[in-house]
């Protein structure tokens, strides 16, 4: 079955991307549009929690292509992102080889060769006898350091990597790339150059009223806008960490799974700890910070729109 | 409704450029590459709203969430506003109108007024008396170790520059803490299949050496937080030397100053030339002569930098009196957040340089009990000092 086709407007981009239950705001649709375009990286800055790893896995399904995820951690380096040789069964070869008496030359060759190479993520993504380009995700890329940041720039520049034993490894059409970073560090300028760039924020109420509507049916109108109603406000509150949409779906489920049919302040204290996860953030908001924000929700219903 | 002009493609290119020129000139570095960027993307894309049009130039000229209000209000002058008429050649809206001057009155849109109706201006600053450095070597011995001990606030001018000269020469060398990164390393301990398998690999196979790799030691990354309330005086201004001399060191080092506001300072410390990054500083800071507030100030570094400077091998130094006046237990609560948020907390106290100081103060009170170190730093006796103790492993744990 052939892959889907890229879309060919930002509107139709749109339209598929909701058909997957992605609510996507203008701005956003246009970088990605753009990307898939441009055949440009995709660069997502946000806080946690905004549907930034979100829209690769749907851009996968959409277009009907792999998606290759790249977690970044501190220290990553070549052999956990890139490659790796597989020493065990070089070793074995080489104990074969003394068992035919092979000479050195053919043994250098016959033990670099791609049947010793592991492919990890970015290897898998440009490798050239894929028929399909992937979609490549490299996720909080700011928890990963810099001299990798060096190393990705030729990734995702030419698409190719250079193994010193083995040769260069080039794509032949270049993956779609994301990459995310919950800004706990600035990514160098040089990476960010090569990306298009889209800041991920919060959503406005009418979106994020859409996002719960698609991604937990069956939740009851009005809970669901007294959700939306009361994490909009909780986020002009000073917290530590603000929610994101995540956090609102989880509310809503677990407020479903405790059959609230509207809040009230005892569900709203028992469930705290699921839209917010700093202890000085809860204590904050115990008592009667939380009933002030219910009460100006429940003010707001009344007043017809 | 706005139309790509396809007869005259030339026209949109040249006012994308004055566009980013103007951007440039108001402070957002955007590169000829991503004008070019920008300008494919159009093509490409196309637009048929200014909504879209708007997106589309900010995810191509844009990169840090911190330029996207300039951009924004750049974006509505620049796209609308026929007095700029004679720099942008061609009008992309169909009609003009007519506006009112731009009266800029946010500092954003003075430096945004600046860029777009660059003029000199009239009340430029006033150059710096030339402080011409003698380099005088004949300093004895014993002139050296008064200069050391001589306290910052009551030096002589001479004093004052020598004392700047040392500064700048002092030997900065922060703790090595390891990393997850290795190197390669003659000692066994784990083993390093890639560059064994290739040394067997040369000599056919034959098992030659074993070699190995250790933990790659990086020094320890540094966050400054400097108090500069109070008048002008020297003791602040060294205080900015200081965090420029640590701003060149090897290390990564994230400086701050606050007094009634906290003000990121690292990148205004960036020259090689510390008069130079020192005035800086004094430029873009405003309030020199206020009070302090720090449980304020350092609320708003816990809010809004804590996440992204501090780290588990961060050592922070704090530079502040300590005399906080009004409510303590927020200012307690604060130091503990950033005490827990970081490898150590030191605390450095002018107030120190008193040999009978007792720590009576409610604010120091509050304070003391979350800090690792509590150290003088009133002459270049005890800066040294601390830069012995930045470069030593961690000695035994909290105060209290």
């Amino acid at each position: 079955m052939p892959t889907p086709d890229l879309p060919a407007s930002i509107d139709e981009l749109q339209q598929r991307l909701l058909a997957l239950d992605y609510v996507a705001d203008r701005q956003l649709a246009t970088a990605v549009f753009l990307a898939l375009k441009l055949q440009r990286p995709l660069f997502l800055e946000g806080e946690p929690g905004t549907g930034k790893t979100e829209i690769a896995r749907t851009l996968s399904q959409m277009l009907g292509r792999e998606l290759i995820r790249l977690q970044c951690y501190e220290g990553l380096d070549l052999a956990g992102a890139a490659y790796e040789w597989n020493y065990g069964r070089q070793m074995l070869e080489i104990r074969l080889a003394e068992g035919t008496h092979a000479d050195r030359d053919t043994l250098a060759g016959q033990l670099f060769s791609s049947k010793f190479l592991i492919q990890r993520a970015l290897l898998q993504a440009i490798d050239p006898a894929r028929q399909v380009p992937p979609v490549l995700l490299i996720d909080e890329l700011d928890r990963a350091d810099e001299p990798f940041e060096a190393f990705l720039l030729e990734v995702l520049s030419e698409f190719q990597i250079t193994i010193p034993e083995f040769g260069t490894v080039k794509a032949v059409t270049p993956p779609i790339v994301v990459l995310t970073s919950n800004r706990t560090r600035e990514i160098h300028d040089a990476v960010k150059r090569r990306c298009l760039y889209h800041w991920v924020g919060f959503p406005d109420a009418a979106r994020e009223l859409q996002v719960l509507q698609r991604r937990v049916p069956g939740v009851a109108q009005q809970l669901a806008q007294q959700i939306v109603g009361f994490v909009q406000r909780l986020r002009q509150v000073e917290l530590y960490k603000q929610p994101g949409i995540a956090e609102t779906i989880e509310w809503a489920r677990a407020l479903m799974q405790l059959d609230a049919l509207v809040l009230d302040p005892a569900v709203i204290q028992d469930t705290l700890g699921v839209l917010l996860k700093y202890q000085d953030d809860i204590a904050r908001m115990q008592g009667g910070e939380a009933a002030r924000l219910l009460e100006e929700v429940r003010n707001a219903a009344r007043v017809p729109v | 409704m706005l139309v790509a002009p396809q007869h005259s493609p030339g026209r949109l290119a040249e006012n994308v450029m004055h566009f980013a020129r103007v951007l440039r000139s108001a402070g957002i570095a955007v590169g000829t590459d991503r004008v070019q960027l920008a300008l494919q993307a159009l093509r490409i894309a196309g637009f048929d709203s200014r909504p879209d049009f708007h997106a589309v130039l900010s995810t191509c000229l844009l990169d840090r969430i911190e330029h996207k209000d300039l951009f924004d209000q750049a974006f509505e002058l620049f796209w609308r506003d026929p007095d700029l008429e004679g720099r942008m050649r061609a009008m992309l809206l169909p009609k003009v109108r007519a506006q009112a001057a731009l009266t800029p009155e946010q500092r954003e849109n003075r430096r945004l007024g600046d860029a777009l109706f660059p003029n000199p201006r009239s009340d430029a600053p006033q150059p710096e008396p030339d402080e011409s450095m003698q380099f005088d070597a004949a300093f004895t011995v014993s002139e050296q170790e008064v200069l050391r001990k001589a306290d910052f606030d009551t030096m002589s001018a001479d004093e004052w520059r020598a004392a700047r000269r040392a500064l700048s020469m002092m030997r900065w060398v922060f703790e090595p803490l390891p990393t997850r990164r290795a190197e390669g390393s003659p000692r066994a301990g784990r083993v390093d299949w890639r560059a064994t398998l290739q040394t067997m690999a040369r000599h056919g196979g034959e098992l030659g050496e074993m070699r190995w790799r250790r933990p790659r030691p990086l020094p320890a990354p540094m966050v400054v937080l400097a108090d500069i309330s109070g008048s002008m005086s020297r003791y602040s201004r060294m205080l900015l030397h200081f965090a420029h001399a640590l701003g060149h060191a090897e290390a990564r080092v994230e400086s701050f100053v606050f007094g009634t506001r906290l003000t990121r300072t690292t990148r205004l410390l960036k020259s090689r030339d510390p008069d130079v990054a020192v005035s800086q500083v004094v430029k873009a800071v405003e309030d020199w002569s206020g009070g302090t507030r720090i449980t304020t100030s350092l609320h708003e570094f816990n809010q809004r930098w804590a996440r992204r400077c501090l780290s588990s091998r961060t050592t922070v130094l704090l530079i502040s009196d300590g005399l906080e006046h009004g409510d303590t237990k927020a200012l307690s609560s604060e130091m503990e957040r950033l005490a827990k948020s970081c490898r150590r907390l030191i605390w450095l106290n002018p107030l120190l340089r008193f040999e009978k100081f007792q720590p009576k103060a409610a604010g120091i009170r509050a304070m003391l009990p979350h800090v690792d170190r509590f150290l003088p730093v009133h002459n270049l006796d005890s800066l040294e000092h601390l830069v012995r103790l930045l470069g030593s492993p961690d000695g035994p744990g909290r105060l209290h």
